[in-house]
């Protein structure tokens, strides 16, 4: 591949980023090393400083950025109250109250431990790591894009998720009229009869709306005849869905703790390689075209790659049980940086500089949506 | 390129056949007018063009429908996707996906075009419609000419041969709707697109269209022609053909343009008359209904109304014109205490409007909505009526005998959602009137609407102002704005930019100006019924 056509402005292809960023997930649900958690919580703030699209969805890292500090502050908020204290170091002495058994003898209070905060704050961040990775792939390729992109053995559901999302904002325009319409006939608009009262009036449109919508499908060749039978589809679709619930399954074995890697690897592998069938036979079947697909050249495989070598860095580092991947909270102990894992984190930063720069003027330029009344 | 051989279509559980016998040849790049009443079947006739009747909605076809040579009885809409371009008449229902270029896309994706075939013809539809500004626009955030545009875009891409248009115009205002049907007139003369439309605003078609379809209501068979043919003895006829009928003029003119050249002697016998002033007959009396006073409405950072501040009394009705999106719906709706305002008073009645609650509100002053069907929920029309008495708290029956004062046609078990459009409207009236508000606020009330029902609206509204009501109407309709309005306001971006009486806002204005006064101009004549009250004098 020339060097010209990896610096040319474009748009990644949406699951190049979310294999990333799933990756990038992936390694931090392995381990407990603080230092690890917050370099990777990095390698995305400073991937996603570095191709955020200037969309409304690019804002969507802070959003989760805060959420994982709520997340954090939950975590050891509940341990403070409610979990049971360990270890030696006393922070803060408190009384207690332990509950009877029939309220299944929690606890209440007692005594604050800086291991048991630490072991909250540990798990705390691991989570909120692992959401700060789905907020980064969500303000890098938004979901609605992420959808163009199923395959066209999926194709019906993903018209009925776009037919969904498009039809939210009409069902609370809707609402709205409704309550007007009471107002001006001087009917109360809040309480449950005005609720019961609005409830039919609006699901009524809902309907008559789909019924025009499906018409106006129809009409533009929606579910055309092609030369493949309705039956052949179907096979493929329940193919692919197979294929995807096995992969998962084996991507969640392989990540998992503790379930054996004889289950997962050729689980993963069975599942992947039933999808690329049916994709492929449902692709060669298809009617319909697709129009300005995103396309997958080296830059989306470097940026996938970089997300499959970070996590199976920590995965091998975990199944190789090196040190510093836990970071123990019971003595607390200073967390080291094991190599391995800090070497696919390095990787994982490159789609920085692979990916392709946006076009210039960002292709959504999001109006606020006027209100009509 | 469309035939229609003997033609009858029945609609389940109906006796009568909507359309019977229904013969009809229109050649390759007309652009056709279908008009008639609401209800007569116009909509039926646009719908099985491209077989969605009977494949979508039931009921039996007798006769053929031969589109370039294929049959619809045996054709599905789907299969007729690449013939067949049709745009229903709200074009947000019919939008699929979230942005302009992808809209565009959808029918070319279904019909399995090559990449680079669709992504030529987008740019292409793009220009064709000027469109290319916004072809990264989310569909949400477009004004209703544009999404009207983006509609009869998105069919376009797939290189109908025809084009099929349910009212196209009718929720648009005059500025919008004169560029959908510029770029309508592209596709006939430059792309030879045979284009059938229906529209009751046959001021703004007619003078585009090269064959008229008159579909009668009483059952009477379907004729067709030229529009000169059709308009010379037509029922309802816009107003340069009732000028020029009056006139006596021959050829009958449709344009302002032919209209104009044959004027001169009309205008010089009109000249030293002088039209009738608009005057507020009836009681008057200076209590305002309602006031705004330097009153400004923010959506989120967007102002929808600026400093707006005026008066409306007893007897008069004013006009709100102005683009989409000037403000008219929003004024409207602060002065029933739907939206907070700002900054700003509003008061209706001399109390602020969202202080009153909603069982008080209603005595002091009436919105119907611009969707009348809004206001209607039960299943009957009786038991419409029963339950507006009692939102009022009025005497049982009021409502009823309003209804059959306005529209005495309408029975009284029929179900809201059967009526047409114009009874749908006058039903909401008559549940707002049982109030008896001194104010009376219409959004729209002349969308979809055909001529005779809107002279008996006209008719209404003159009367309910001689008996002290205050009217405000938010239009579009210059042609009702002519004939009903003592004063008109115009709304730009928010702010007012002109108030005052009809004759002298109107006639200052090109996009407001009704037919008759472009014909007549320099005298400010607005209405064919003052040009024949004109003519009498002398």
């Amino acid at each position: 591949m020339t060097r010209s056509l990896l610096a040319l402005p474009r748009w990644l292809h949406p699951a190049a980023w979310w294999i990333w960023a799933l990756g990038l997930a992936a390694a931090a649900s392995r381990t407990t090393n603080p230092l690890l958690l917050v370099l990777i919580i990095a390698v995305a703030a400073v991937v996603v400083s570095a191709r955020k699209p200037d969309a409304p969805w690019g804002r969507s890292f802070m959003f989760f950025l805060r959420l994982g500090v709520a997340v954090i502050v939950i975590r050891v908020a509940v341990q403070l109250f409610l979990g049971a204290a360990f270890g030696t170091t006393i922070l803060l002495p408190l009384p207690g109250l332990t509950l009877p058994s029939w309220l299944s003898g929690a606890r209440l209070g007692g005594d604050i431990t800086f291991e048991s905060l630490l072991l909250a704050f540990y798990d705390g961040l691991r989570l909120a790591t692992i959401l700060m990775c789905v907020g980064a792939a969500n303000s890098l390729a938004s979901p609605s894009r992420l959808l163009k992109s199923v395959p066209a053995a999926l194709y019906e559901f993903g018209v009925s998720v776009v037919v969904a999302m498009t039809f939210t904002p009409q069902l609370v325009t809707d609402v709205d009229r409704v309550r007007t319409a009471r107002r001006l006939r001087g009917r109360p608009t809040s309480g449950v009869r005005a609720i019961a009262g609005s409830a039919m009036p609006v699901f009524e449109g809902a309907l008559e709306k789909s019924v025009t919508l499906a018409a106006a499908m129809d009409s533009r060749g929606y579910g055309r005849r092609g030369a493949v039978s309705a039956a052949r589809r179907r096979t493929n679709s329940v193919l692919l869905l197979i294929g995807l619930v096995a992969a998962c399954i084996g991507a969640y074995a392989l990540i998992a703790a503790g379930s054996p890697l004889a289950l997962g690897l050729p689980m993963l592998v069975v599942g992947v390689s039933v999808c690329i069938v049916s994709i492929t036979m449902s692709a060669r079947a298809a009617v319909r075209t697709r129009y300005r697909p995103d396309p997958w050249a080296l830059p989306e495989t470097l940026v996938a790659g970089a997300g499959v070598i970070v996590a199976f860095s920590f995965v091998a580092g975990a199944w190789l049980s090196i040190a510093g991947l836990d970071t123990p909270s019971n003595p607390p102990t200073w967390p080291v940086l094991p190599l391995l894992p800090l070497i696919g984190l390095v990787i994982a930063t490159t789609p920085a500089i692979t990916a392709p720069v946006l076009p210039r003027s960002s292709p959504v330029q999001m109006k606020k949506i006027e209100v009509t009344a | 390129m469309i035939s229609f051989e003997h033609v009858s279509i029945t609609y389940p559980g109906a006796t009568e056949p909507v359309l019977s016998d229904v013969n009809l040849q229109i050649p390759e790049g007309e652009l056709v007018l279908v008009v008639g009443r609401t209800g007569s079947g116009k909509t039926t006739l646009l719908r099985a063009i491209n077989g969605l009747v009977p494949h979508f909605t039931g009921g039996t076809l007798a006769g053929r429908i031969l589109i370039d040579g294929r049959d619809t009885a045996v054709n599905p809409p789907r299969e007729l996707a690449d013939l067949v371009g049709v745009v229903q008449q709200d074009p947000m229902s019919g939008f699929v996906s979230d942005t302009v270029e992808e809209e565009l896309a959808y029918g070319m994706e279904c019909l399995g075009l090559a990449p680079d075939v669709m992504r030529r013809r987008v740019e292409e539809t793009l220009d064709l419609l000027g469109l290319a500004d916004l072809r990264n626009r989310p569909l949400l955030s477009l004004s209703a000419g544009q999404r009207q545009r983006v509609a009869i875009g998105s069919v376009l891409t797939s290189h109908p041969k025809v084009l099929v248009l349910d009212e196209p115009t009718s929720a648009l205002d005059p500025g919008a709707a004169e560029d959908v049907l510029a770029a309508l007139q592209r596709l006939v003369h430059d792309l030879n697109v045979t284009v059938v439309m229906a529209e009751h605003r046959l001021e703004r078609v007619v003078q585009y269209a090269d064959r008229i379809v008159i579909v009668p209501s009483d059952g009477a068979p379907v004729s067709n022609g030229t529009p000169s043919e059709m308009m010379g003895n037509s029922p309802i006829a816009p107003p340069v053909v009732e000028l020029g009928r009056l006139a006596g003029w021959q050829p009958l003119p449709l344009t302002i343009r032919d209209a104009r050249r044959a004027a001169g002697p009309l205008r010089e016998l009109l000249t030293g008359r002088t039209a009738p002033l608009r005057v507020i007959n009836g009681e008057r009396d200076s209590t305002p209904l309602a006031t705004t006073n330097h009153l400004t409405v923010l959506y989120g950072d967007v102002a929808a109304l600026r400093n707006v501040s005026t008066t409306v009394t007893r007897g008069e009705i004013v006009a709100l014109m102005g683009r989409n999106g000037a403000g008219k719906s929003t004024l409207l709706s602060t002065m029933v205490g739907l939206r907070a305002t700002s900054s700003g008073l509003v008061r209706t009645n001399g109390k602020d409007p969202r202080e009153i609650k909603a069982a008080e509100l209603v005595h002091s002053v009436g919105l119907v909505p611009q969707d009348p069907g809004d206001l209607l929920e039960a299943s009957s029309v009786a038991s419409e009526c029963r339950s507006s008495d009692h939102d009022a708290s009025v005497e049982p029956g009021t409502t009823r005998a309003l209804l059959a004062l306005l529209a005495p046609e309408v029975l009284d078990g029929t179900h809201p959602r059967d009526l047409s459009e114009g009874q749908r409207l006058l039903l909401a009236l008559a549940i707002v009137l049982a109030a008896r508000p001194p104010l009376l606020l219409l959004d729209e009330p002349t969308r979809g609407l055909d001529y005779p029902t809107k002279t008996r609206l006209v008719k209404i509204l003159r009367e309910l102002a001689a008996n002290g009501h205050g009217i405000v109407l938010a239009t579009h309709d210059v042609e009702l704005v002519a004939e009903v309005a003592t004063r008109v306001i115009v709304l730009a971006e928010g702010e007012i930019v002109a108030d005052g009486p009809t004759n002298s806002v109107v006639l200052a204005s090109p996009m407001f100006a009704p037919q008759v006064a472009k014909i007549l101009a320099p005298q400010n004549w607005l209405t064919v019924a003052e040009v024949r009250a004109g003519m009498a004098v002398g």
